[in-house]
């Protein structure tokens, strides 16, 4: 679960100087540029189309999407969909839970990730090797490989103590922080090892305790790392279909992915209301697309930089 | 530092322990006691019957030699290694000619494509299978009336998820949509990195643009193009909720199980908890050997 969404700070920059000087020098109209440039078009609209199709079936009646041939554009455009969508009883539950372990998580990541990250990027210890061997290694376990096992534990777990057993916030919010953490740690590693220690130790010469000058100097140049931590545990917990479909069996204990896909199969026999899933589905995607694409930019994987910097 | 007096001293050598005791904690939690259970189950006999309440009882090695001398799991195995080296090299293929084709155009056009690569790479994944499993409906799909209206009429209300091959070829759509952002905004990253001195040194050498590519920009890349499609393969592999709510379709759950899917069966379906354990400790050694160059990569940065 912890790589499906990656951010990279590379993408950032629509154009890159290099790119732009050469081409705008090379600025004749040439006949294969212009097919290069129909290309990109056809190649752009092709990507974008599922997630138009998405936004515009939810936005049109079903009786509409019954009929051939279907309408390319939002003609009679009704929120109808929407209103249904949200108004399923399972609606609201499974927001509240989503969101439950949604934020949880982010706050548990986050405070351990940080001092995980503090103490790799600011000591060296015996055990620093294995363990930031041992992180790298997690991050790339699939919780395909893990779910049984996961599930088993959370409902012998949940015979004794129920609020850590299946259907439970905690017992999945256990599970998604571990298998989050091991990519934060690493991204906030980045980010402390860039804050320069002269910086705290300018400041302890100044009289500030170690741990006031870390407080004071360093934590707020590490604001932008927290977010990007932050956004990516957000991400990661909003997204998980996984571990919720073993760990939360119940009805009432659903996220809202779980939420979509029974959604959707409801009406599977009778013949899918698409109008209404689409409306379902926009509904869950859109926060997570507005999201991204505002913080995207100011991202760091770590996943490809060190290949890209060369 | 070092005039740092003995107790202060002493005091900072358990700093970073005490730091790392909450991670520690919480991963041996969330992923270690799942791992060692795992492993101590595979090596019992864990049906049913323990699921009552009957003490499991230590079975060596014959979960797996039960669940490997069955054909079912080859299959299984068989088709999960060739959907993921399909998708992985299908995802990079596009993804480098994304890469390639947005430095060839011009800006506006550009910034249009970098747009529709966000908004698919934003897609939760679950919303992107719902939605591509109502592009490819039976009935009033997208896709079928576009190739039914292009004079393909055998896809009139061609079911493309009741068979395991249609199936897998809406699977690949849905991964390689999901995933091609990564790698060609990645790979458009690493290509901008190719200083436009060498380009244009080489086309007044005389280089057409295709030995530019073979000669120049592929050999840049390759370190991105290696570490993507490492990651891709690693993706690829331990693909399951895709196929899980295609399959919701009416798919033969039998003819379109990838690892994941089986494993879930095997401990889901069928309570056999012995034999699901020693098939997911087959992929976890599966994932750390294809990830294993990639780690070393990783490490390195870490010095």
């Amino acid at each position: 679960m912890s790589s499906d969404i990656v951010i990279d700070a590379a993408v950032a920059p629509a154009t890159s100087p290099a790119i732009a000087r050469g081409s705008s020098r090379r600025r004749r109209i040439k006949p294969a540029k212009l097919a290069q440039d129909a290309l990109g078009i056809v190649v752009a609209l092709a990507w974008i189309f599922p997630v138009y199709w998405m936004v515009l079936s939810a936005l049109t009646p079903n009786a509409r999407l019954r009929q051939m041939p279907p309408s390319f554009l939002p003609t009679n455009a009704t929120f109808a969909n929407f209103r249904r969508a949200v108004t399923d009883p399972g609606f609201l539950p499974a927001l509240k839970m989503s969101l439950s372990i949604t934020l949880i998580t982010v706050f548990v990541v986050l405070v351990l990730a940080f001092l995980a990250a503090l103490a790799i990027s600011r000591f060296r210890f015996r055990g620093r090797k294995a363990f930031v061997l041992a992180i790298l290694m997690i991050q790339m376990l699939p919780a395909e490989g893990l779910f049984i096992a996961q599930y088993k534990m959370l409902s012998n777990v949940g015979e004794s103590v129920t609020v850590l057993g299946l259907n439970s916030v905690l017992g999945v919010t256990i599970l998604y922080s571990a298998a989050v953490i091991p990519f934060t740690i690493w991204m906030l590693r980045g980010f402390v090892a860039g804050v320069p220690v002269e910086l705290e130790e300018a400041a302890m010469v100044d009289g500030l305790s170690r741990p006031m000058a870390f407080l004071r100097i360093t934590f707020p140049l590490l604001a932008p790392g927290l977010v990007a931590s932050g956004v990516y545990a957000f991400l990661q917990a909003w997204n998980e279909f996984t571990i919720a479909l073993v760990a939360l069996p119940e009805q009432s204990a659903r996220t809202l992915p779980l939420w979509l896909r029974e959604f959707l199969n409801a009406s599977v026999n009778r013949g899918v209301d698409w109008a209404q899933v689409m409306a379902a589905s926009t509904i869950i995607a859109l926060p997570v697309i507005i999201f991204f694409l505002i913080v995207q930019g100011r991202m760091t994987s770590g996943l490809v930089s060190g290949a890209v910097k060369g | 530092m070092s005039l740092a007096p003995t107790p202060t001293r002493r005091k900072r050598h358990l700093t970073p322990y005490l730091l790392l005791l909450g991670p520690v904690l919480l991963l041996a939690a969330g992923l270690g006691y799942p791992l060692f259970w795992q492993a101590v189950t595979s090596l019992q006999e864990y049906g049913l019957a323990q699921q009552f309440g009957q003490p499991p009882t230590f079975a060596g090695l014959d979960n797996y030699a039960r669940i490997f001398a069955e054909n079912s799991v080859w299959a299984v195995v068989a088709r999960s290694l060739i959907f993921c080296f399909v998708n992985a090299l299908l995802t990079v293929a596009i993804g480098l000619a994304f890469a390639l084709l947005m430095c060839a155009v011009h800006g506006p056009i550009r910034i249009a494509i970098q747009i529709a690569l966000l908004l698919a790479w934003a897609m939760p994944m679950v919303a992107a299978v719902t939605v591509f499993r109502w592009l490819f409906d039976y009935r009033t799909g997208i896709v079928n009336w576009l190739l039914t209206s292009i004079g393909l009429t055998g896809f009139e209300r061609f079911a493309w998820l009741s068979q395991p091959l249609t199936f897998f070829v809406v699977a690949t759509a849905v991964i390689v949509w999901m995933s091609v952002p990564f790698v060609a905004l990645s790979l458009y990253a690493g290509l901008t990195q190719v200083p436009d001195e060498v380009l244009e040194a080489s086309e007044i050498d005389g280089a057409s643009r295709f030995q530019q590519l073979r000669h120049i920009l592929l050999p840049m890349v390759r370190p991105v193009l290696s570490i993507v499609l490492l990651l891709q393969l690693i993706w690829d592999l331990r693909v399951f909720a895709q196929i899980r709510i295609l399959q919701d379709a009416g798919a033969p759950v039998a003819e379109t199980n990838l690892l994941g899917n089986f494993i879930y069966e095997l401990g889901m379906g069928r309570h056999d908890f012995g034999s699901a354990s020693a098939v997911s400790l087959f992929v976890l050694a599966l994932t750390i050997l294809i990830s294993w160059p990639y780690v070393r990569v990783l490490l390195k940065e870490d010095q």
